[in-house]
């Protein structure tokens, strides 16, 4: 008996089945049954001891939730600057590393890709010390040196904001850029050489060889940005220290859910929040794979 | 005319480039030395001026690393810490998460790109699916599910849901198309069984996309936050990213280690990334050319 279901196991048309198997119960058990229990509990009041069912009570109240509407916006406007900064200066940095008359590439590229390598607690530490509201805190030495009085960097919404994308800045660049360059490396250098002997400029050969070859990794890290940017949660707990940001500057969708969830208690409309955000994520990137024609070239 | 020929210009071009890049590569050292100046300063001096560029050799000592190693604090008196048993929590998940997770992800991967079977498109599309949604959006559900399998403080609860990895799943079926099947169909005429062929044929071809995966693994969970916070409990099971974050309070000799203990965390990686770069670089790039 036990021969027969080992060899059962062996047979060619069931190993496939073996094969995908972890994925499948991993899929099931912390896939779809959390997906499941989020929509059933965002109808829900979750009290210890006590569930009643509340229809779209939950919904409703999010519609006219000012702090949530403060996090979507934060969302969204990190998420914005993020691609508007992180995604043409790194291309731009990659073609000037790319170009030939430039020299000690791999220093160079070393030097801006090692910030990736601190992990998010670190570097939140880091920027939440360098914007520190002491008089002698790096950016407030910056501004006494050019003049400027000091300022509490982390309690302004502009400048707390403005910390926020720059330690993203910090952390990313390199790592665009390496996905740049390595976008760029399909490029046939007789491309630029041709096109010189055109008389092309240096933006002319970035518009017209660079961009349009480079184009599927664009999409790619245009992608990932607005996952990150979304879903983005421990670089305001790091900054801020906790997950209350004065007037709720750094507050993210992740950040309410959070605070909803775990240090309110309150689980129903918690999942009403991390459903609005599967809707949105799932929307976007039904978007990008149309788009970017993903859909249809995955069946072979 | 004559003195704009190409060469001349090309001079001033890499002139301006490489001043330019410098002065940017300055600009990204800036917080790595800063926090490094900080972690010979004591804490309090960090608490009242700031992290700061200023070298002060009379402010500096190596105290706060004496500290980190020992328990033997800046005035001679022993208080215990759990930085190096947290440090040892990080290694040892980290190691452990990326063998597990490479091995899992290999195995479905394999399935995946080697075989036909009913209902592939399905799940692959699932696989797809997966890597769609952002994990914090799942949190909730996710802890109660842990928590009934009683995951909850164990690094089990950190690795379980994410050992079958959709990203390296996907990442690793891809790199096993372009791998010819005579190789399996070769290995089934010399009689090897299904898992054989894995093991003994399949696995050693995927060194490459093993050590890019590892790089990419291990150092997601190296850095991991939100989950493992959510699921360990007992100071003595934190890792490094949860016991350093526990430190943020301004109080006692906290400052002292949380910066130089942040600083030292840095190392090795930064060590693990110059002798390994090319495989860092694989890994992080590689998803961005067949994605």
């Amino acid at each position: 008996m036990m021969r027969k279901s080992v060899a059962f196991l062996y047979n060619q048309k069931v190993a496939p089945y073996v094969f995908v198997l972890p994925f499948v119960l991993t899929f099931l058990i912390f896939f779809i049954y959390p997906v499941i229990t989020t929509v059933q509990m965002s109808f829900q009041d979750i009290l210890p001891g006590m569930v009643n069912n509340v229809g779209f009570k939950n919904y409703e109240r999010l519609l006219g939730d000012r702090i949530f509407r403060t996090a979507v916006s934060n969302s969204i406007l990190y998420t914005l600057w993020t691609l508007l900064l992180l995604i043409p200066f790194p291309l731009v940095f990659a073609c000037m590393l790319n170009s030939r008359s430039m020299i000690a590439r791999g220093f160079f590229k070393t030097s801006l890709f090692l910030p990736v390598v601190t992990s998010v607690v670190v570097a939140g530490t880091i920027f939440r010390l360098m914007f520190g509201e002491v008089n002698g805190s790096l950016m407030n030495t910056i501004r006494m040196f050019f003049g400027l009085g000091p300022i509490k960097w982390l309690r302004v919404r502009e400048t707390g904001f403005a910390a926020m994308v720059l330690m993203a800045c910090w952390r990313w660049t390199g790592v665009n850029m390496l996905y740049f360059l390595s976008g760029l490396k399909g490029v046939p250098p007789e491309m630029y050489e041709s096109a010189e002997i055109d008389g092309a400029n240096a933006w002319q050969k970035f518009r017209h060889i660079s961009v349009p070859l480079v184009k599927p990794t664009i999409i790619y890290v245009l992608t990932i940005s607005i996952y990150a940017g979304l879903a983005m949660f421990t670089e305001s707990y790091m900054l801020w220290a906790g997950n209350n940001s004065p007037k709720n500057i750094g507050l993210t969708i992740v950040g309410y859910l959070y605070r909803q969830g775990w240090e309110q208690n309150r689980m129903g409309y918690a999942s009403a929040v991390g459903l609005v955000l599967l809707v949105v994520a799932m929307a976007i990137n039904l978007v990008q794979l149309r788009l970017t024609g993903v859909l249809g070239r995955e069946r072979d | 005319m004559e003195f704009y020929s190409r060469r001349n210009y090309s001079l001033v071009a890499r002139i301006v480039m490489v001043a330019f890049f410098s002065i940017l590569s300055l600009i990204v050292f800036m917080p790595f030395y800063a926090i490094l100046l900080a972690s010979f300063k004591p804490g309090e001096e960090l608490i009242r001026y700031g992290l700061n560029l200023r070298f002060d050799w009379d402010l500096m000592s190596l105290a706060n690393y004496r500290y980190l190693f020992t328990g033997i604090t800046r005035t001679g008196a022993y208080i215990a810490h759990d930085y190096l048993l947290w440090f040892k929590n990080s290694v040892v998940l980290t190691v452990v998460q990326t063998v597990l997770t490479l091995l899992v992800s290999a195995w479905v991967g394999y399935g995946f790109a080697m075989y036909r079977f009913r209902g592939k498109n399905f799940l692959f599309t699932c696989v797809l699916l997966v890597l769609m949604i952002p994990f914090e959006i799942l949190m909730l559900p996710m802890y109660s599910q842990a928590s009934s399998m009683g995951l909850l403080d164990s690094i089990w609860g950190i690795m379980l849901p994410y050992l079958a990895h959709a990203t390296t799943i996907f990442f690793f079926r891809q790199f096993l198309t372009s791998i010819p099947k005579d190789i399996v169909d070769a290995g089934r005429v010399d009689g090897a069984s299904e898992y054989g062929i894995f093991f003994r044929v399949v696995v050693p071809l995927m060194k490459p996309a093993f050590s890019a995966m590892a790089i990419l693994v291990g150092m997601n969970s190296w850095n991991n936050f939100l989950w493992p916070m959510l699921v360990l409990r007992s100071g003595q099971k934190y890792t490094l990213a949860i016991g350093l974050n526990t430190l943020l309070t301004p109080y006692g000799n906290n400052y002292d280690i949380l910066i130089a203990g942040s600083c030292f965390s840095i190392i090795p990686v930064v060590i693990l990334f110059l002798s390994a770069q090319k495989y860092f670089i694989d890994g992080m790039t590689m998803g961005s050319v067949k994605g």
